[in-house]
């Protein structure tokens, strides 16, 4: 195996951006500033891979658009994928494992605004028996989060606290899109919205995008005093559909956790944009106490969507960056309900 | 004023799919008014049946059928149903254990409130009216005993129901090989800042551009980066209203939508200044009399007529110059 780093990393959030859906010029001052962390080109990057949605974007192939934001004149070696785009650093992770390239550099946009959110992610469901339901992107998780309630694994006041923390720590982020914790108190006084859940526990909608830079060996060591190594990456899947599978758990969360190497963990980052499946990845992913959970914020705070993944590796990675820990843990989540869960454990040394 | 100009629209099509046995059983099932479900490789009796067993990974052959009365395992309620739900007022979407079912069923619950709805509530199916062989052949569950509202009588065992919707003449056991899901969805569509500059411009009757500053090509439209470059377009240019076709096609095939009869000419004009041509469409000459070469100028309609939209130019003409060389144009084809 090769050894990867995450050198780079450009972020944007925010409520409505005004601009088109194909975010191409919210990328090119986020690409600007991966070529200025990392004293590259264009020319630098052997691969290129995003996610996003065209349903997002209300228009067909909006991933080739974007590739205006690139520059393609020699063309690129570039790919997409239809998820958060923590997918698409996965496949730029194995594109440079088989030593076809060096360096990737991976984004992933979406003007979640452009529509009514919950009710497109309805086309991420079942064709068959759920998309024509238009069940909405609340209401399913609504019914994980009283699934675990009814089950007595966590109550109200356990959500709030999840909510207070992140929204206390957003406070430092200058992307996040809500922030400012009060209480668990007051914000259980707050009222319900879609009963089991109130709007704080579920992620603002949010427009945006990120970037991140791979490297790999010398060609890493070459721009970043430390950079974060990629130590161990897997992704899992469970069944789409909501009954046939236990709510309360995440087996896909747990599955890619027993492939990864969590001991001496000291922070993670993640990706559970409903506060009650912060609880469920905590569990699922066997974290002990003392791993400090989003200090970013996390997705309560700001959750772009087919970004917010890939935001948590890059959140995660500044904390090695920093010095202020050397082994994190980025986690991104897909599909309805925690379905697919991704895990990218990065050191500051290798 | 924002920054960009926007404008709604809405992306409709339907997705026909075949369905495959396991499914067509499924949804031929719901149409006759019967639910049925499979028993997996576990034991468990599972609604709608998948169609492979998740264990064993063999294809689903044991078919239950399964009662139109259960049991609520979980559910969440819907303050602003969205489009396309199974109800247009405040409900709540259940997770529905059927008796003689294992694991449940996802559907809406029509209910006034959060207060009349409980796990552990029992509730009964109500059906749509006409049926069809899809999951909306389910209209919604409904609490089961004492409820008012739906169109049928509540009845006290769930045999009865089968019984009842048994007599109805749609049952026929084929199954169903197909299945339409129309789709639709309604965004508010905003152009890039660049973009709604050009609209603006064609507002004003000018046609603007915008120029790399890389590789100083112009753009019109103009785009939010340059694609060769990977930069902003920075510098705005206004370009003339005469220019040349590229290349062109000549339109003999009737569509759903066209505005003008068969046959005329889409072509790509390559104004004056520009990098890139842009698509429109060349009247006022006999179709075969359009070529590569051919200078033409922007037909712009009425001013009264104007709004922020490209079709404030009606379509293209001859200008009845020469032909431009062939050199003028050959690196923009």
């Amino acid at each position: 195996m090769r050894d990867v780093a995450v050198v780079g990393f450009a972020q944007r959030q925010m409520s409505e951006f005004d601009g088109s859906p194909t975010c191409v010029e919210l990328l090119v001052p986020l690409f600007a500033e991966c070529y200025e962390q990392t004293g590259w080109n264009r020319h630098d990057i052997g691969f290129w891979c995003s996610g996003s949605s065209d349903y997002l974007a209300g228009r067909s192939f909006s991933f080739v658009s974007a590739v205006d934001a690139i520059g393609v004149i020699p063309p690129v070696n570039e790919s997409h994928v239809e998820m958060d785009a923590a997918w698409a650093l996965y496949e730029a992770w194995l594109k440079i494992q088989t030593g076809e390239v060096d360096t990737a550099l991976v984004y992933g946009f979406g003007k979640s605004s452009a529509g009514v959110l919950r009710r497109t992610l309805a086309l991420q469901l079942d064709p068959y028996n759920m998309t024509p339901l238009w069940p909405d992107t609340v209401s399913l998780a609504g019914l994980q989060a009283r699934a675990g309630i009814d089950a007595a694994l966590w109550d109200e006041r356990a959500m709030a606290e999840v909510v207070n923390r992140s929204l206390t720590d957003a406070e430092k982020n200058e992307y996040a899109v809500r922030r400012g914790g009060s209480s668990v108190d007051e914000l259980l006084a707050r009222p319900m919205y879609a009963d089991p859940l109130r709007k704080h526990d579920c992620a603002p909608v949010t427009d945006g995008a990120a970037a991140i830079v791979l490297a790999a060996d010398d060609r890493a060591r070459s721009v970043a005093d430390r950079p974060a190594w990629i130590t161990s990456i897997a992704h899992s899947v469970d069944p789409i559909s909501m009954g046939s599978r236990d709510l309360t758990r995440s087996p896909s969360a747990a599955a890619a956790a027993r492939s990864a190497d969590f001991d001496g963990l000291e922070v993670a980052e993640l990706h559970a944009p409903f506060s009650h499946q912060e609880l469920v990845l905590r569990s699922e992913l066997g974290l002990p106490d003392d791993v400090r959970l989003n200090p970013s914020g996390g997705p309560l705070a700001g959750n772009p969507m087919f970004t917010g993944g890939l935001i948590r590796i890059g959140e995660a990675a500044r904390r090695v960056w920093d010095g202020s820990a050397s082994k994190v843990l980025g986690h991104a989540t897909s599909g309805p309900a925690l379905q697919q869960n991704l895990v990218c454990v990065m050191e500051g040394q290798s | 004023m924002s920054r960009t100009l926007s404008a709604p629209v809405t992306v409709a099509f339907d997705y026909t799919r075949s369905v495959g046995p396991v499914l067509g059983r499924f949804l031929g099932g719901l149409r006759d008014g019967r639910l049925v479900g499979a028993r997996t490789s576990d034991g468990r009796v599972v609604v709608p049946p998948p169609e492979y067993d998740p264990v064993t990974h063999a294809a689903t052959d044991d078919f239950v059928e399964v009662a139109a009365t259960g049991t609520v395992t979980s559910w969440s309620w819907v303050p602003e149903p969205v489009k396309g739900q199974p109800l247009d007022r405040p409900f709540a979407f259940a997770l529905v254990t059927l008796d003689g079912a294992d694991v449940p069923l996802l559907h809406a619950l029509d209910v006034a409130s959060p207060a009349d709805v409980s796990t552990g509530m029992r509730v009964r199916v109500r059906w749509a009216e006409e049926r069809v062989g899809a999951i909306t052949d389910i209209a919604c569950f409904e609490p089961d005993g004492g409820f008012e509202t739906g169109a049928r009588a509540p009845s006290s065992t769930s045999e009865s129901v089968v019984e009842e919707v048994a007599q109805q003449p749609s049952r026929n056991h084929e199954p169903v090989t197909t299945l339409t899901t129309p789709v639709s969805l309604d965004y508010l569509y905003a152009a890039s800042p660049e973009e709604s500059a050009f609209y603006r411009g064609l507002l004003e009757g000018r046609i603007l551009g915008q120029r790399c500053p890389v590789c100083h090509k112009v753009y019109v439209p103009p785009r939010s980066a340059c694609p060769v470059d990977g930069v902003a377009t920075t510098d705005e240019v206004e370009l003339a209203h005469v220019g040349t076709v590229t290349t062109f096609c000549i339109v003999n095939v009737p569509f759903l939508g066209q505005r003008i009869t068969p046959p005329y000419v889409s072509a790509y004009v390559l104004l004056d200044g520009a990098d890139i041509a842009f698509l429109h469409l060349i009247l006022d000459v006999p179709a075969e009399e359009v070529r590569m070469g051919m200078r033409v100028e922007a037909v712009w309609k009425p001013r009264d007529e104007w709004g922020t939209t490209i079709e404030n130019i009606s379509h293209f003409r001859p200008t009845g110059e020469p032909d431009a060389d062939f050199a003028t144009y050959q690196q923009h084809l």
